[in-house]
């Protein structure tokens, strides 16, 4: 299908974005997204969060009012993100300045066996989060694209949602630290500084 | 000459003082009728940011966020939400984050609606299952002290714990 070869490849995206985050803070969706940011470079300001699937954007949320003045983003997948479509109405509600939530669209379930997700069949996550209230919005096609969008991710007043259509080539996994407790302390340890 | 009764604070209004107490700073809620007068009043606080939620495993996620960026938080619900919950406490067990619930019941004590019934009869051992420290309260003179016990255990020992409040002390609707 020439179209689907046209469509960006996942890892390099999410390793573009990355690479301009300077103290930005990072929750992955479950699955790829946190193989993506693995990739990219472990870091201690990065929560893999390996189940709860549909909590992504929520728990980026809760952080990002918790630390205003830190740019907070979230990396998910386009199912994950379909599981907890009412967190986009709750963001808008909230407006947090700071949130920008990322959808990696590969119109698939990519750990289940490569089922298609509703955005294959034309489902407008972008669309949605802009009629929910989202000021800024938009579904990236090219690298071109990706590279002018790139920037508002960190600056723009938010929340902004960006949809990323990605490729569903199937890549190998790199995995992160999967141990709940220890990622769960070592990202507030690096960020507060305490556990109390 | 009779002496004046002293006024004694509504629960409510003492839970919110415990939330103040014990810094709290997120608040997470689906409206219920139980909890109509805690919810007012943390939306009039500046103290905390009360988020209206569509479903309550919103909630459960936000707060592990909160955790993550330093604030302590609550999640209000009414039992048959805490159906809506249980893979989201997942990710609370797995990562040990601290999580206070405080659930106003139905479909125990005096229900008439019979649809209430099979949430609210399984809500305690659901939120047991989902490895939630459950503290049932029936007798509003103990319902403060049991919420400030629940957030002394969920925040010093990393833990999710429940306060439900009974019917018996909510009131149940008389459907006439």
């Amino acid at each position: 299908m020439p179209r689907q070869s046209k469509k960006l490849d996942r890892r390099d995206a999410v390793a573009r974005i990355l690479k301009q985050r300077g103290d930005a803070l990072l929750i992955t969706g479950l699955g790829s997204p946190c193989w993506d940011a693995a990739a990219a470079g472990d870091s201690e300001k990065n929560f893999y969060v390996w189940g709860g699937m549909g909590g992504a954007a929520m728990i980026a949320l809760g952080l990002a009012i918790a630390q205003p003045k830190r740019r907070v983003l979230v990396i998910t997948g386009d199912g994950e993100m379909l599981m907890g479509l009412g967190a986009l109405a709750t963001i808008a509600v909230q407006r947090p300045k700071n949130l920008s939530v990322i959808v990696m669209d590969n119109e698939r379930y990519g750990e289940t066996g490569m089922q298609a997700t509703h955005t294959h069949h034309g489902v407008d996550l972008a669309g949605i989060a802009a009629s929910a209230g989202f000021p800024l919005t938009a579904t990236i096609r090219s690298i071109k694209a990706l590279n002018d969008f790139s920037p508002k991710i960190y600056q723009s007043s938010g929340p902004v949602f960006c949809c990323v259509k990605v490729n569903d080539a199937k890549l190998p996994m790199v995995l992160p630290e999967r141990d709940g407790t220890w990622l769960k302390s070592r990202f507030r340890k690096a960020l507060v500084g305490s556990l109390d | 000459m009779a002496k004046k009764k002293k006024t004694e604070i509504a629960w409510p209004d003492g839970i919110f003082e415990t939330f103040i107490d014990g810094r709290i700073r997120q608040v997470a809620y689906v409206p219920d009728a139980g909890h109509a007068r805690l919810i007012s009043l943390c939306e009039g606080s500046k103290k905390v940011r009360a988020v209206p939620l569509t479903t309550e495993e919103e909630g459960v996620a936000m707060l592990a966020g909160a955790w993550l960026g330093g604030d302590r938080g609550v999640l209000l619900m009414q039992s048959s939400g805490v159906g809506n919950c249980i893979n989201m406490l997942s990710l609370i067990q797995e990562c040990r984050f601290p999580l206070l619930n405080i659930v106003t019941m139905r479909g125990e004590y005096g229900e008439f609606n019979p649809w209430q019934v099979p949430m609210g009869d399984s809500t305690a051992r659901a939120l047991a299952n989902a490895g939630v420290l459950v503290k049932p309260v029936d007798d509003a003179a103990r319902v403060v002290e049991t919420v400030a016990a629940a957030m002394t255990l969920a925040f010093s020992t990393y833990r999710s714990v429940a306060v439900l409040i009974s019917q018996r002390v909510i009131g149940y609707k008389v459907w006439k």
